[in-house]
């Protein structure tokens, strides 16, 4: 919740200053473009093999942010009974309007890179994706489960990395054998050795994010998303967990991947997506939109 | 390598304006939506698929809670111990509801117990979806399992008391009796309601913000109105003199009252527990199918719809 009010507040800080810039990209443009991707992939990578998995169809998002009052209405008991006798309703209740409209069509083989600034909708695209955040219109069409690369949420700092390592495991679906084949290679891809035993809270925030990414990195998907921040720590660990993401994502059918780090698109994706302010605002071969997307 | 083409050309076109080619073209490949509602067969089956989460979920969530502070676990025990303590000095010297209750202090317990589980499980279930949101969007599962687990939870939690509650009940002069073996039937079937109430709860909770801050007054009507620190039979026909039937009414219509009145029934009466009659049986099976049924295809109604805000 605190990370999406405070999406919210960069929308809002944004919105005046980038109110000319905005706008449709330009549709030719963008579909040739989008024919390109396949030659120009990178070499790992399998070429797509042209069988859509994800479909995403004139998608719209809006959301319901509560507590995000402004600093006139800031609540006291009195301005909260003043707007029920007014018949205010509830003006810490915000609509946020976070993807607005957005098509487009992923193919088996395809590593997709979704840039675009702070609020842009990146992250609320890779949700709806996921289907965990249900459409207000349009809809999500896709090939299996897609799932979120990422199980902080389950994960409990008063409790020690050891049982951490099952809890997160069985949040993520597995069965009790794979959480026991996994367990040891867990331990040794985070590096965090002895620490295991103690509680996650005693932690230093770079055994903390080693040992998250190396429980959410344990299992593959046929439709992967990878959300930004994922490669943290010194960087050794970093140097691993890129393999592993490439690791990954040979493994996955097809790969999304939101990153502000424009080099680790390049690097890995054959086609990237440009949201702006809920919008595509290019589509295509990475060279091209990252081009655009660095100029403006 | 023309029909990858093609279908981008239809995604620029259904941005725009027709959405129809890209609904066909997922038809025509079998994709499916991605946040549609499994039919409920299913839905249970993923649910049992789940158990391990649900289970560990539950037991760290135990684990975790008491972790910072210095009695630890010894908390689950103690607060219900404090709470009958105090509603024993105020009810029951204070303004005498002991009244001719055999044993007062086992009785006393022994609602307390009980009812605190059934409370804590709706005040709980509550708090399951809207306390879990970035749970909720980041990974998929179904969403009962939270609820689920917040029930378990405070099952875990009960045992111990269950254990403290029959120490008590023994201290207290009641003898052994074979009749304590129904205790885990009826625990079993408070189990059931709980876990419907805490679903519905759960849905409620979910999109009314406000039932958090409501719950405690709710919770305390019930309390009162079960006859946890007082004889329903006693007070409403004995002293009040009103007609049989609203005693009734207040055993069979309340779960939690019928729950406390088998569990006294198994464990204290002048000469030793003894079976709970019938009516009071019909009332505890009741309440524990019907709450269940309706719990979980009242949660699962809403399955796609959580996590929205």
């Amino acid at each position: 919740m605190a990370e999406l009010t405070e999406e919210l507040s960069l929308v809002k800080a944004e919105e005046p200053a980038v109110a000319g810039t905005g706008g449709q990209a330009k549709p030719k443009s963008a579909a040739a473009s989008a024919a390109q991707p396949k030659t120009a992939a990178t070499p790992p990578l399998d070429v797509p093999t042209g069988t859509p998995t994800v479909i995403v169809d004139d998608l719209h998002i809006v959301y319901r942010v509560y507590g995000a009052a402004s600093e006139v209405e800031k609540g006291n008991a009195v301005n909260a009974l003043m707007r029920i006798l007014k018949r205010q309703g509830r003006p810490q209740m915000k609509e946020v309007h976070a993807v607005k409209g957005v098509s487009f069509v992923a193919y088996h083989g395809d590593a997709i890179g979704i840039v675009g600034r702070n609020g842009s909708g990146k992250s609320t695209l890779l949700r709806a994706i996921a289907g965990l955040l249900p459409p207000h219109s349009g809809g999500v069409y896709t090939d299996g489960q897609p799932s979120l690369l990422g199980v902080n949420a389950a994960l409990m700092r008063e409790l020690t990395g050891e049982r951490n390592i099952v809890l997160g495991c069985y949040a993520m679906g597995m069965t009790p054998a794979e959480v026991k084949e996994k367990y040891q290679e867990i331990v040794d891809f985070s590096g965090i050795d002895e620490f295991v035993q103690l509680p996650m809270s005693t932690y230093s925030s770079g055994m903390g994010a080693r040992l998250r990414f190396a429980i959410s990195s344990a299992k593959t998907h046929d439709v992967l998303l990878i959300d930004e921040a994922l490669a943290t720590g010194d960087r050794e660990f970093r140097k691993k967990s890129e393999q592993r993401i490439r690791k990954i994502r040979e493994e996955a059918g097809t790969v999304f991947l939101v990153a502000h780090d424009l080099r680790v698109i390049e690097e890995t994706c054959n086609r990237v997506i440009w949201l702006h302010k809920g919008k595509i605002k290019m589509d295509g071969d990475p060279k091209e939109v990252l081009a655009a997307y660095n100029k403006g | 390598m023309s029909q990858p083409e093609s279908a981008v050309a239809d995604a620029q076109a259904g941005g725009r304006g027709g959405q129809e080619p890209l609904a066909k073209l997922a038809a025509r490949y079998g994709l499916r939506r991605a946040i549609a509602r499994p039919r409920f067969p299913v839905y249970v089956r993923q649910l049992w698929e789940r158990r391990h989460f649900i289970l560990t979920y539950a037991t760290s969530r135990n684990v975790s809670k008491y972790s910072s502070s210095a009695l630890g676990q010894l908390w689950q025990i103690l607060t219900p111990l404090l709470n009958a303590a105090i509603y024993y000095v105020m009810f029951g010297l204070v303004l005498g509801g002991k009244g001719t209750i055999h044993n007062y202090p086992a009785f006393l317990l022994t609602g307390m117990f009980v009812f605190t589980y059934t409370q804590r499980s709706v005040t709980a279930g509550a708090k399951s979806i809207s306390g879990n949101l970035s749970l909720i969007r980041a990974l998929h599962f179904p969403r009962a399992s939270l609820p689920l687990a917040y029930t378990i939870q405070e099952l875990q939690q009960l045992a111990i008391s269950m254990g403290v509650l029959l120490v008590i009940v023994l201290i207290t002069g009641e003898p052994i009796a074979l009749t304590w073996l129904l205790m885990p039937v009826v625990l079993l079937l408070q189990t059931l309601f709980n876990v419907g109430a805490g679903l519905v709860m759960a849905r409620l909770g979910a999109s009314m913000r406000d039932l958090n801050q409501l719950l405690p007054f709710i919770t305390r009507t019930w309390l009162y109105a079960s006859g946890v620190f007082f004889s329903i039979q006693e007070k409403v026909v004995g002293a009040a003199h009103m007609p049989q039937w609203v005693a009734d009414v207040m055993y069979y219509a309340n779960p939690a009252a019928s729950y406390i009145e088998a569990m006294r029934d198994i464990l204290i009466t002048k000469d030793g527990g003894h079976v709970p009659p019938d009516s009071v049986w019909i009332s505890c099976v009741f309440w524990a199918v019907f709450a269940l049924c309706f719990g979980f295809w009242y949660f699962w109604r809403a399955e796609e719809r959580y996590g929205r805000g």
